[in-house]
């Protein structure tokens, strides 16, 4: 390695590929929120894959976050599956915010089950899109739904607490709900993560 | 009409064997008397170590020491006739199955579904193989004339009238299942081929052999209508194994399990049915049966999911003693529609339909684990949701904000600064059943940002029950 090149001769001769930002196929997934579709790389939801949803508590809007989605889906008559959900789906708001309640099943299980049933509903390729509370699950066990989305095609949305955020996570969407109904996006594959932060649209 | 005789050589040997668990092993059939006990019929690994029918058992206990023997049952032979019969009844609309061993199907109406006869054969041939029976098969205008011509050779096809006369006549007069002992005396009188027996005259025929004989002759050729009692598949799905050892745990009841479900969509798809509701009884010694009942929310018919479902409810449940059989009764077997699908399918080759991953995890974590959600119109948050496992009409209602998660019951909201952000709404109903409310809803922001939905007596503003999340 005694003679040295210069680089621009080297690229000059157009003997070095250099990558170029690839514009990424538009998602088929909107999220219903124009300016969160807007600051997702692929413009709306990462399709065939697990997104996780943090939150500090129960009620902040994670479910106002996901209506558009629900809405779009069941209406499309796709199937969309509740795993273990921490409380009833009121049958009568889910109706006027526009979910064919006809589409969506609600599976009732306990932790441990919960899991499996998660894995089992986002494998079959037969739910569009799969919700579930896991509580105590490890890098390997989100791994794992974030292959069976893969397999399935499906949509997997893993609600979780706003704790876990300091650990790392195998899925492809992070977003963080904080008090004052915002969103903000932890991490998103195939982009940087926005620093600003999205309003939760209001469904009722 | 050209009519298909399948002829079943084996029929008692095969239906054990294809429950067994271990065909290979040398197994006997055994029979007789309590005094005079004798071998029925044998597998090839007993046959290979010198067992045959009609020995005595102490005879073949000191050929071999060790076989496993089974019983044989004079009833099961019409069960497995009925079974079989069934499973034809899927390929022809007229099955005859009146003649021991052997089933007769007319073919010839089911050309255009099925494929022409070679394809039609192989097809038979490649079920039989699966089901586990070995089998000859022969096809000819006359159910008679298949009957014996499946009894002399394995795979004939007389396909016209001309040929018949021709191909029947070189069958031995033996075996021509000619009615009485006609087919030995004729044999004795040096009569050996059905053609030497067709150039005989009639007349002296009959008054030697009686009227049977020449109509016999005629059916099998086709000059006058034969009169088959045609099969009728019954409305109730009833079978029963009995296991040759006591079994006490799970993993060795799948095995006679697999195959008695694989038998019942056999069934189903000879009915063109589905099955919504079965019970399988394992029955143990000196113990009542336990009833292992499968529900299912739609009719079904695929055996691999018939299998997992029952699978299922099999490992969910304990078995108190050993159990000595098994019986699969299904009673409710009401039309089957298969799912439509679109031409144009997105998803994936390998998606599980959605009403069986239903099954599949209904029979993982219980029957009612798996529902649906309808509104109601009565005004009281409570009532106004239930569970369905259909929905039906869809109700739709002008009602003020309502949260999108309720809690199964009301608790106490306890925050340190409630914001109200809307309400009070008045909710008073439900005198006439007992369950009175009189209650002012309000929509609450709590000190963590979470939205609430409380209520609180009349009139009052607090002490606050929450009652759900505008999530």
């Amino acid at each position: 390695m005694s003679q040295a090149l210069a680089l621009e001769d080297l690229l000059a001769a157009q003997h070095v590929w250099r990558g170029r930002p690839v514009a990424k196929p538009a998602s088929g997934q909107p999220t219903g929120n124009p300016a969160l579709d807007a600051a997702l790389p692929s413009g709306g939801w990462p399709e065939r894959s697990l997104i996780e949803i943090l939150l500090g508590a129960d009620g902040v809007g994670e479910i106002d976050l996901l209506m558009p989605t629900l809405a779009r889906i069941t209406q499309a008559k796709r199937t969309v599956v509740l795993i273990a959900p921490p409380y009833i789906p009121y049958a009568p708001a889910w109706q006027t915010r526009g979910v064919v309640l006809r589409h969506l099943d609600i599976v009732e299980a306990d932790a441990k089950h919960s899991l499996w049933a998660f894995e089992q509903c986002l494998r079959s390729g037969s739910c569009a899109a799969v919700i579930g509370w896991p509580q105590q699950i490890d890098n390997h066990g989100l791994r794992r739904l974030q292959v069976a989305a893969d397999t399935g095609h499906a949509l997997g949305f893993a609600v979780r607490d706003r704790k876990h955020l300091d650990n790392p996570s195998p899925a492809a969407l992070r977003l963080e709900i904080s008090l004052n109904r915002q969103v903000s996006i932890r991490k998103c594959k195939g982009g940087v993560a926005p620093a600003r932060s999205f309003p939760i649209a209001l469904c009722h | 009409m050209l009519w298909a005789c399948i002829i079943f050589p084996h029929m008692g040997l095969d239906s054990v064997l294809r429950r067994h668990p271990e065909p290979n092993k040398p197994l006997a059939i055994v029979g007789g008397t309590a005094q005079r006990r004798e071998i029925v019929a044998v597998n090839d690994a007993a046959k290979a170590a010198g067992l045959r029918p009609g020995q005595r058992l102490a005879a073949a206990h000191a050929l071999l020491s060790h076989f496993a023997a089974v019983e044989h049952d004079e009833r099961a032979r019409e069960r497995w006739q009925g079974f079989l019969a069934a499973w034809a009844y899927r390929f022809s609309s007229q099955v005859c199955a009146e003649w021991p061993s052997a089933i007769a199907l007319e073919a010839k109406a089911s050309f255009n579904i099925m494929g022409q006869w070679p394809a039609f054969e192989r097809r038979l041939r490649q079920n039989l193989s699966d089901l586990g029976f070995r089998h000859r098969i022969a096809l000819a205008p006359t159910a008679h004339a298949a009957r014996i011509l499946a009894g002399v050779q394995d795979g004939l096809a007389v396909l016209d009238d001309a040929q018949l006369r021709n191909t029947v006549g070189r069958v031995p007069v033996r075996r021509a299942c000619l009615p009485d002992d006609a087919g030995d005396r004729l044999h004795k009188m040096g009569i050996r081929h059905l053609r030497q027996l067709f150039d005989l005259p009639r007349d002296s025929l009959r008054r030697r052999f009686g009227i049977e004989l020449l109509s016999y002759l005629d059916r099998l050729l086709g000059v006058t209508p034969e009169l088959l009692t045609c099969y009728r598949p019954p409305d109730i799905f009833d079978l029963r194994i009995e296991l040759s050892y006591e079994v006490e745990n799970h993993q060795a009841l799948l095995f006679p399990i697999r195959r008695m479900t694989s038998d019942l969509a056999a069934y189903l798809a000879g009915r063109d049915g589905g099955v919504q509701a079965f019970v399988l009884h394992l029955e143990h010694e000196d113990h009542p049966a336990t009833h292992v009942a499968v529900g299912l929310l739609s009719p079904e018919r695929e055996p691999s999911m018939l299998f997992e479902l029952t699978r299922g409810r099999i490992e969910r449940i304990s078995i108190p003693k050993p159990v000595v059989a098994l019986r699969l009764v299904a009673s409710q077997l009401p039309p089957f529609v298969p799912e439509a699908h679109d031409l144009f399918n997105e998803r994936p080759a390998h998606a599980v339909p959605w009403p069986q991953l239903r099954e599949r995890l209904r029979a993982r974590l219980g029957n009612d684990a798996v529902y649906q959600v309808a509104s109601r119109t009565d005004p009281r948050p409570e009532h106004a949701w239930r569970r369905d496992d259909r929905t039906q009409a869809v109700v739709e209602l002008d009602r003020p904000a309502r949260p999108t998660w309720l809690l199964p019951r009301p608790i106490p909201l306890r925050d340190p600064r409630p914001v109200i952000l809307a309400g009070p709404e008045r909710l008073e109903s439900g005198w006439w059943d007992g369950g009175d409310a009189r209650r002012d809803y309000y929509v609450i922001e709590t000190s963590r940002g979470q939205r609430a939905w409380a209520f609180c007596a009349v009139g009052a503003q607090g002490p606050w029950m929450l009652h759900g999340w505008f999530a």
